[in-house]
């Protein structure tokens, strides 16, 4: 045989192999919508979520001094867009649980004798505590409150060197008050001083593999339970199963079981090699992490359930599977500040359960949380693993068609 | 074997279609199965035999129609009907990567077994069905013949009062075929009522009453004996040194329905117009000669439930009354 024919008889092989394929690409039509699908949701996910620039992370005051210059620094960080104030706490305690359950990512202190120390000129100090476990979050912080600090400083100086400045519109009356005798002790009139919480050395890794454990549990724990139904339709043994007396319910729940204490041997995983290897710290109790995992767990197995559900092989959930996986892993503040995220992001974060989850294990792992102090979390991942689970029973159907 | 006595009526099919698109599979089906009968299904490949049973079980929906099963109504009352029913699938359905033990263990507890005596009811099933070697062998491993006997002690470990077997011995070679009817037998005898589907003649054959299906339509309902009964007088064997050229020369001749080779022996039907065997005998010999088939010998046969197959391929009514 010359070479040539050789050559074409390779070349006709080779196209008959393409041809066919391309045919079996175009027949499955969910993996037709999926080479739409993907790019769309991805480009879509990807250019809204990715956006470093950290904004409105939700703060906290605890305001002692109480005094109308410090409402006015108040609303003054507020303004700077990089602070939200949402709301004002009464003691140190409250501010440290709001910083452990995550409800806000800065605590604004502002000492009683605050005011007294400005007129005073023995230079006044606010404190910001960040929450630094997530190293972005703390970063934009910093460097918010320090720019605003020097800001003010600026503005502040010349009224308490004596000069006629800014710093009277600022302050309009109190002046008084407190008479004209100051005593400067201190080179700067106010100091904002930023205290990274948690985290103090800003660690990438000690933010990223608490998050990893509830990433990698989602794409595990789901792909198992979304192969779960697929395999028994491939291989015949759901024409037996329906057939059974067993009920949709009995089957769901029998599917998950195993794998929570497959998911639960994960965690302690990526735990024990987070702590060996990026000496990431356990502050929390570990049993409360098991608490919070638990129902994070079955939410994501029934996720799985529902994807099994529908889908119709093996590949199909799969890829469907993925589908769910991106906008998870894009939108829930793993990767990406979820302060940064716009409102709508946000919004679809909030449902997700790896969203609550990754508060959860931050809070429980970074800064040693109480579970209870998550139950709100712990109730929104609830909700979601029932309507998932709700879902999959019914779109499961004891019926062959 | 005895048939069973009239009327008493466990499963009842009452005009029974099923559609997939613009086919229709099952075409208005209707009939009774007796207490205790082993009831055979029998048509060729997609003739409508899986899409029946798996709508008499409620795993698939009629399109018009329902059943009456055990009392029950289907599809309505499906699920109610489930502990009382034994399934057993074209294909192998159990799980593969369990053991023969654990399969039936599975299938016990699914299906109520009480628990005091699931353990014995387990090992009862595997020293019933000559399971006892491969107890701990993976389903996976086991032949065709082996797999089968599994599939049908799992399809009866609950003892359920009627067994939906669709073509159970597909693929098994003849002895493990013949066992395997032995044990279906033995369940008949032991009160169980027994619907089972086949495109094997010499299995149909052993059925009480047979329910012969033909492009989803019912074209006859009765017992073999019956069926081949009405053929009485239609069959006749011609031995020949060449059959195909007797066979050949057959298919030509107006009397001659169709024809089988079998060996040297050519089996043939009588057109229904045709005089009796016994006088068209001499016809076709006469025949064969004229077309100078040497050392034919034609000799009126019985006919056999092919035969009757060919006959209701043509169109030809061999119903009784029944249970319209």
């Amino acid at each position: 045989m010359s070479a040539f024919t050789q050559i074409s008889a390779s070349l006709v092989r080779t196209l008959a192999m393409a041809r066919k394929e391309f045919r079996q690409l175009v027949r499955d039509r969910p993996t037709l919508g999926f080479v739409v699908g993907i790019p769309t949701l991805q480009l879509i996910l990807f250019g809204y979520a990715i956006n470093l620039d950290v904004r409105h992370v939700p703060t906290v005051v605890l305001d002692r001094s109480q005094s109308e210059l410090s409402r006015r620094i108040v609303g003054e960080l507020g303004a700077t867009q990089t602070f939200d104030v949402v709301g004002s706490i009464e003691s140190e305690r409250a501010a440290i649980r709001m910083l452990e359950s995550g409800r806000a990512g800065a605590v604004v202190l502002i000492p009683p004798d605050f005011e007294q120390r400005i007129y005073r000129g023995r230079g006044a100090e606010i404190s910001i505590l960040a929450d630094a476990s997530n190293p972005t979050v703390a970063t934009a912080v910093a460097l918010a409150g320090q720019g605003y600090g020097s800001s003010l400083n600026a503005r502040m100086q010349p009224f308490i060197t004596g000069a006629d400045s800014a710093a009277l519109r600022l302050v309009p009356e109190g002046r008084e008050r407190f008479g004209p005798d100051r005593d400067l002790v201190r080179g700067e009139a106010v100091r904002i001083e930023v205290l990274p919480f948690y985290n103090p050395e800003r660690r990438t890794a000690v933010f990223i593999v608490p998050g990893l454990v509830g990433v990698i549990l989602t794409m595990t724990m789901m792909l198992m339970t979304a192969l779960a139904i697929v395999r028994e339709r491939e291989r015949g043994t759901f024409e037996f199963l329906i057939a059974t007396p067993i009920r949709r319910g009995e089957v769901m729940i029998g599917k998950i079981l195993p794998y929570l204490v497959v998911g639960h041997i994960q965690v302690g995983l990526i735990l024990l090699l987070g702590a060996l290897l990026f000496s990431v710290p356990i502050q929390g109790s570990l049993f409360d992490l098991g608490v919070g995992a638990l129902p994070f767990l079955a939410s994501m197995l029934s996720m799985g359930l529902v994807v099994s559900s529908v889908a119709r092989t093996q590949f199909q959930a799969t890829q469907l599977s993925f589908f769910f996986f991106l906008p998870s892993m894009l939108l829930s503040g793993f990767m990406f500040p979820f302060e940064a995220m716009p409102r709508a992001a946000q919004w679809i974060g909030e449902v997700l359960p790896l969203t609550h989850f990754l508060r959860i294990v931050r809070g429980v792992l970074l800064k040693g949380a109480p579970i209870e102090s998550l139950a709100w979390e712990v109730a929104a991942i609830l909700a979601f693993m029932i309507a998932a689970l709700a879902l999959a029973t019914l779109t499961f159907r004891k019926r062959l068609e | 074997m005895t048939p069973p006595a009239d009327g008493d009526a466990i499963v009842a099919a009452r005009r029974v279609s099923r559609r997939f698109g613009a086919v229709v599979a099952v075409d208005e089906v209707s009939f009774t199965v007796r207490r205790g009968e082993i009831f055979g299904c029998l048509g060729p490949n997609g003739s409508g035999k899986s899409t029946l049973m798996r709508m008499l079980l409620g795993l698939l929906a009629p399109s018009a129609g329902n059943f009456e099963v055990l009392g029950y109504t289907v599809p309505p009352d499906a699920e109610r009907l489930r502990p009382s029913v034994g399934y057993m699938t074209q294909r192998f359905s159990l799980y593969a990567d369990l053991s023969v033990r654990e399969n039936l263990e599975f299938a016990s507890e699914i299906f109520g077994v009480s628990l005091r005596g699931r353990r014995a009811r387990v090992d009862r099933a595997i020293e019933e069905f000559g399971l006892g070697s491969y107890a701990g062998t993976r389903a996976e491993s086991l032949s065709g013949g082996w797999k089968q006997r599994l599939a049908l002690a799992t399809a009866t470990i609950h003892d359920p009062e009627l067994l939906v077997l669709d073509e159970p011995t597909a693929g098994v070679d003849p002895e493990n075929r013949r066992d395997f009817w032995e044990k279906l037998f033995e369940l008949a005898n032991a009160g169980r009522t027994i619907l089972v589907s086949t495109h094997y003649m010499d299995e149909a054959a052993r059925c009480h009453r047979l329910l012969v299906l033909r492009d989803g339509k019912r074209a006859a309902l009765d017992s073999p004996g019956a069926l081949t009964g009405h053929l009485a007088g239609r069959a006749l064997d011609v031995e020949s040194d060449s059959p195909d050229r007797a066979i050949a020369a057959l298919r030509r001749f107006d009397l001659v329905r169709s024809t089988t080779q079998l060996g040297s022996t050519v089996h043939v039907l009588l057109h229904p117009d045709a005089p009796d065997a016994s006088d068209a005998a001499d016809a076709v010999g006469a025949f064969l000669a004229a077309e100078e088939i040497s050392a034919a010998r034609v000799r009126p046969s019985s006919a056999n439930l092919e035969d009757v197959f060919v006959a209701l391929l043509h169109g030809e009514v061999l119903d009784r009354e029944d249970a319209a």
